[in-house]
């Protein structure tokens, strides 16, 4: 910040010498600074001796603005803001009225100098937020510990890791105990205790304990390697609000700049005062620095998507965080995202049987990875599986066979085949027959149960005018359980996953231009339509490289409550771009009619440099609400 | 091929707008953004540029819109 600090100090010194010019003029019983020239001619000594005090503050802070006025000359770049403070300045100077100039120059500076001290500091805080890069790993070589960047870490290198340091790659604990600060990249503020066998995602913090790890990933591969890329590549897909004001730019100040040249000739030729109306339209040329305009769109969408970030909601671009806020339907994936993607046993029948059936079950199931399997298996009562040969039949279900004994586990299908009478449910359920030795035993129900704040988050969005919509690729009567439970507006179900972009599809051309269409998946299998939707929202985290991809947004925490969340602050982002853009044009154009009109009076140009600098700091200011 | 720079002292939005107008006009470029508020500029150079050259372009259109401001490449 050595330039800030260079520009402060000349700007006191400037102040000081202005302060004296003031003086000495205030010591005449002159009434207007334009009287010096008329009682003091050209050669007097005195003429000078009140003009240079400002002429040398008006240089010392000046000086650079006047250089880049004369190169952008050069170049023919006539509608630049330094040439355009230059010649409103040197107008002034031209009509003698030198505490004028002097003065507009050093508030324009004092704005400069604001602007930039703010802009640096929202840069900073935002770079804050995004400060999830590792440093340094250590790592054992040869039994020592050696430091290293995290990019020269190689997959299955034992790293150590102290409290208060950052995993540099993802990585499994292999020993040690510690306490996992996630919050920088999930958002999720409590911390994560992990023991050996875990697996931690590098970027999270050790708040105790010491651990030691092996690489799984390498840097490049890793989280937080993905979720840096991510956000640093965000502002590249800009919003329409952006591009409408980078263009909106390139038209406001040539118009305003033709209107001042319109001003400074026109009116004159019937009305005389030659003098008054020149400043007028010198007034109308500070006034015409496009600056806070441009400034004030993409800094209230950079710290949106910084706040978002902060919260574990990584927003790709202000186009996206823009479509967010418009977004009024809400398509959800079942499995995984509305449901929790992972069965549970949710009635045994019949009850007085329940024991001999899971335990019957378990046998069977033990060795399946299937997840229907596992959710059996730990419902169960611990089983001595030993001695059973076990055959899975795809599509069907298990037959354990035991000297002496056969457990058939699996769906109606199969056991009809194996010619056992039962009884077939009617339910929504997933549901398992069991059978040994030949003779039906009963039945266990398993249902992918909805999370826990599902039905609160929808409720939310329909509170909030949103339609809701589940699709699912489950059978008719297991999806309209889990809509019913949640309460969405509809349900679609038999989708293949083509179906579903298809669905989406034809959802999208029936949508009107106010609104937009907010897919909600968990990144497995749905990519074409996540890229497909207006927000394409993946959750849980950086999952497959392809959900990354495709989606607008991903939420690095597996909860619904995030969506909600991200589409408040997409909303408050929006809302503070229209602030801005708002603010910052009423002031101008307010500032021009006032002038136009001759109501300004003598601050006329000390308050259009407000109207340039001061409203660029009021929409830097506001933007970084977004942050919180 | 895709390039980030540093652009050290941009200090005006409407300025960080107009080198990213024109830096995509230049030839062997395939497209540029600048983030003012980051002050870095991402450069996809076009498959088969001369480099050296295109890059020599990109700072002299930088230079022109902002005298003071240094290109300097982020690892």
């Amino acid at each position: 910040m050595k330039k800030n600090k260079k520009l402060l100090i000349r700007i006191l010194v400037a102040f000081a010498v202005f302060l004296v010019g003031i003086v000495l003029y205030k010591l005449t019983p002159l009434k207007s600074f334009g009287e010096v020239a008329e009682k003091w001619s050209f050669g007097d000594y005195r003429f000078y001796l009140f003009i240079l005090p400002f002429l040398a503050a008006y240089l010392i802070v000046g000086y650079d603005v006047i250089l880049k006025a004369g190169r952008n000359l050069l170049s023919g770049r006539l509608l630049d803001e330094n040439f355009l403070m230059v010649v409103a300045t040197f107008g002034a100077i031209a009509l003698l009225d030198l505490p004028e100039a002097c003065g507009v120059m050093l508030f324009y500076q004092v704005g400069e100098l604001f602007q930039r001290y703010a802009v640096g500091k929202s840069r900073r805080s935002i770079a804050a937020l995004m400060d999830i890069r590792p440093d340094i790993a250590r790592v054992l070589r040869d039994g020592k510990e050696v430091v290293i960047s995290p990019e020269e870490v190689e997959i299955g290198d034992v790293l150590i890791l102290r409290a208060g340091e950052r995993v540099p790659v993802d990585s499994v604990v292999l020993e040690g105990k510690g306490s996992f600060d996630t919050s920088s990249l999930t958002g999720e503020s409590l911390p994560r205790d992990v023991r050996a066998g875990e697996e931690v995602l590098s970027g999270s913090i050790n708040i105790w304990g010491e651990v030691k790890l092996r690489a799984c990933k390498k840097y490049d591969d890793s989280t937080v390697r993905k979720i840096l890329d991510l956000v640093q590549n965000a502002a590249a897909k800009k919003a329409k609000a952006e591009n409408f004001i980078t263009k909106f730019a390139r038209y406001y100040t040539p118009v305003v700049v033709i209107a001042a040249l319109l001003i400074g000739v026109i009116p004159p030729i019937f009305l005389k005062d030659w003098g008054g109306w020149i400043k007028k339209a010198l007034t109308f040329l500070v006034v015409s620095c496009p600056c806070a305009l441009v400034i004030s769109v993409p800094l209230s969408f950079f710290g949106g998507i910084g706040g978002a970030s902060k919260r574990g909601i990584l927003v790709k671009g202000g186009g996206a965080l823009e479509r967010l806020a418009k977004a009024n339907v809400f398509v959800f994936d079942k499995t995984g995202t509305i449901t929790k993607g992972s069965f549970s046993v949710v009635d045994v029948f019949p009850a007085e049987r329940a024991k001999e059936i899971l335990t019957a079950a378990a046998i069977a199931e033990g060795a399946s990875n299937h997840p229907i399997a596992r959710s059996v298996v730990e419902f169960a009562p611990a089983v001595e599986r030993d001695g059973y040969e076990v055959e899975e039949i795809a599509g069907r279900g298990v037959k354990a066979v035991k000297k002496g004994g056969v457990i058939l586990v699996g769906n109606a299908a199969f056991l009809k085949e194996q010619g056992i009478p039962f009884e077939e449910a009617q339910n929504p359920f997933t549901t398992l027959y069991v059978a040994e030795n030949g003779a039906y035993l009963g039945r266990v129900m398993v249902s992918d149960v909805p999370k826990e704040n599902a039905a609160e988050v929808i409720r939310g969005l329909k509170a909030e005018g949103c339609r809701t919509i589940m699709l699912t690729g489950d059978r008719e009567a297991t999806a309209k359980a889990v809509a019913a439970e949640v309460g969405v507006d509809e349900c679609v179900a038999d989708l293949l996953p083509q179906d579903k972009a298809a669905w989406v599809e034809t959802l999208l051309s029936k949508e009107t231009k106010d609104g937009a269409v907010c897919f909600v998946g968990d990144g497995i299998n749905d990519a074409p339509v996540l890229a497909m939707a207006d927000v394409g929202v993946s959750m849980g985290g950086i999952g497959s490289d392809a959900a990354i991809e495709a989606s607008d947004v991903v939420l690095m925490q597996d909860d619904l409550a995030s969506i909600k969340e991200g589409r408040r602050i997409a909303k408050k982002t929006m809302r503070i771009v229209r602030e801005n853009v708002v603010v910052a044009l009423g002031i101008k154009v307010g500032v021009m009619l006032l002038t136009a009109l001759g109501l300004m009076g003598a601050f006329a140009m000390w308050l259009a440099v407000f109207a340039d600098v001061g409203v660029a700091m009021l929409a830097i200011i506001n933007a970084m609400r977004t942050l919180r | 091929m895709k390039r980030v720079y540093e652009l050290t002292d941009l200090c005006c939005a409407a300025c960080a707008a107009e080198i990213e107008r024109d830096i995509n006009k230049v030839s062997g470029v395939a497209s540029c953004n600048v983030n003012f508020i980051m002050q870095k500029m991402t450069v996809e150079y076009e498959e088969g540029a001369n480099y050296g050259s295109v890059l020599k372009a990109v700072t002299k259109t930088v230079r022109r819109v902002e005298p003071d401001c240094d290109v300097v490449e982020v690892k």
